[in-house]
């Protein structure tokens, strides 16, 4: 190899080097400065943070009522003396979830192929169906529930449109996403066969992405289980409703009582789905 | 008869076709060779027109093709069945979900969606498969299939449409040899038995000679070359690979199909 060949090469990676640096340099700089502005906007102020964190403790400690060993069945009893109607509203928080994940996961289901650049079957069509689910996914989910209470009266119904409108919005942008990394072949060979549009998305692109629709609805459904136990705090029905009478009234036991029924039920239904997720994907990957 | 009258296709400053006039007779085998790049694939789909023309007309039997739209264009699309190299196939459904499907363009939208034939269709799908030797294989997953049975599903639900004419885009350049011999032979006995139409790119010789009864050679976008395959020469092979005069060209390099007891005079025809 000739001299001038290897200091060409030397050079310009001495330049690339160069180049490389002054970019991670300037990223740092952002970084520095992004953090330091939403500390002081947010007033993250660390003393603050010392002198309320004993606070937290607390008011965890005065949610917890005094249990005793040898009074253990009595005084469970006695913090969880609302257990049954918590429970029935337990219930109506996952099946306000899961009404929701499916209202809105078949909105997002054919909002999905419209989305889609590969697949839409016009430009407008594209860019109306990638709004709409914008907007839907980027409003507050607390929000749409203000407004359908507002429309519809208290009870799980606003809620449950609400996480539904949530849901569309969210996974329509997911599944649309999921419809451009198909492989196109087999949508030319449902083209040149005369099926028309919905032909085609039937046969060519459903068999190909169910498989990663199922597993974010899946997704969707933990999520929104987790929504619908806040639905209640604007009177959109579900768990959350008694939750914040409790907090308001200061019935310092129920909010404790409440909170652990809830973070237990998620975490059942978020362990479920996860292994129904996983068996999934692993049946796929396997075949 | 097809015809095909000045059609051209240009992306942009490429014209991929560039004033093509061809017509092709009912009940030929007519191959289409050329390098990579040479507008084959591009002439098959104006003839589909799964890519549309910039200029020219392409007719079947007097029918303007060209001026087809909506459900007319997809029934001529359903006439004008199309096998491609990489067969195409939903590869998550079952053989005979992939055959039957070539009825699509038969049913109403809604009902189709359920995934719903007739007895009759079903007795069709068999007999196509059976003539493809895959009746063992109709409930299988399309992806469980070697690339030659795939293209074979391919050409059985070609044959489900009831086509006027088969275009086929490179069936056999993604398959071995022994597989691509099999697949021709198939194309070669459905044009013999039932007289269909075949339309056929191929980038290799060797094949060409041996199924096609009409052979046209593409170069840059246009017809370089257009007659029998004993009509083509040494040079005409030059011009439609591009290899200057005075280099050998060696049949080898163009070649997927190998028959022993052919190859000798193969590599005479060429010499």
């Amino acid at each position: 190899m000739p001299d001038t060949t290897l200091a060409v090469f030397e050079r310009s990676y001495a330049e690339l080097r160069r180049a490389r640096r002054a970019r991670t340099v300037l990223g740092l700089l952002l970084f520095v400065v992004l953090f330091a502005g939403s500390a002081v906007i947010g007033n993250f102020n660390p003393a603050t943070l010392v002198e309320g964190a004993p606070k937290l403790g607390e008011y965890v400690g005065r949610t917890l009522p005094k249990v005793r060993w040898d009074h253990l069945i009595e005084d469970l009893a006695y913090w969880f003396y609302g257990l049954p109607k918590w429970l029935d509203l337990m219930v109506e928080t996952i099946l306000m979830a899961y009404l929701a994940t499916l209202l809105g996961s078949a909105g997002a289901f054919m909002i999905g192929f419209f989305g889609s650049r590969n697949l839409t079957p016009a430009t407008w069509c594209y860019h109306l169906a990638r709004r709409v689910s914008e907007f839907f996914r980027t409003v507050p989910d607390l929000v749409f529930a203000l407004i359908f209470v507002f429309a519809f009266g208290l009870g799980p119904l606003p809620g449950i449109l609400a996480i539904a409108v949530h849901s569309l919005g969210a996974n329509g942008k997911l599944f649309a996403e999921a419809n451009e990394n198909i492989d196109m072949a087999p949508v030319e060979g449902l083209r040149a066969l005369g099926a028309n549009w919905v032909q085609t998305m039937r046969f060519a692109v459903v068999p190909q992405i169910l498989p990663n629709y199922a597993s974010y609805v899946l997704w969707r459904f933990e999520i929104n289980v987790r929504t619908a136990a806040v639905m209640g705090f604007v009177g959109a029905g579900g768990i959350g409703m008694e939750l914040v009478t409790a907090v308001r009234s200061l019935y310092y036991e129920d909010i404790s009582a409440i909170l652990i029924l809830i973070v237990l039920t998620v975490s059942l239904i978020d362990i479920g789905c996860e292994k129904l997720r996983h068996a999934l994907i692993g049946r796929e990957a396997l075949t | 008869m097809l015809l095909l009258e000045g059609v051209s296709r240009r992306f942009g400053n490429l014209a991929a076709v560039n004033g093509v006039s061809l017509s092709v007779e009912a009940g030929s085998f007519v191959g289409v060779i050329g390098r990579s790049g040479a507008g084959k694939s591009t002439l098959l789909r104006l003839i589909n027109r799964l890519v549309e023309p910039s200029e020219g007309r392409v007719s079947f039997h007097g029918t303007d093709v060209t001026a087809l739209q909506g459900r007319a264009l997809r029934q001529w699309r359903a006439r004008s069945a199309m096998i491609f190299q990489q067969f195409n196939l939903v590869p998550r459904l079952d053989v005979l979900t992939n055959v039957l499907i070539g009825r699509l363009s038969h049913h109403a939208t809604l009902p189709s969606l359920f995934n719903r034939f007739t007895a009759a269709e079903r007795t069709m799908a068999v007999e196509s498969l059976d003539r493809l030797d895959l009746t063992a294989h109709a409930f299988q997953r399309a992806d469980t299939l070697s690339g030659g049975q795939q293209q074979r599903v391919a050409i059985a639900r070609a044959l489900m449409q009831d086509p006027a004419i088969l275009l086929a885009d490179e069936p056999i350049a993604s398959l071995d040899p022994r597989n691509a011999a099999c697949v021709m032979d198939s194309l070669q006995s459905i044009n013999r038995e039932s007289g269909l139409t075949i339309l056929c790119n191929l980038h290799t010789l060797d094949a060409a000679r041996q199924y096609c009864d009409r052979i046209i050679g593409m170069a840059k976008g246009k017809i370089v070359f257009d007659g029998a395959p004993a009509a083509l020469t040494p040079a005409a092979t030059r011009q439609i690979y591009h290899v200057p005069d005075g280099e050998d060209l060696s049949e080898s390099i163009t070649s997927t199909i190998r028959r022993p007891v052919r190859q000798p005079e193969i590599a005479v025809a060429t010499a």
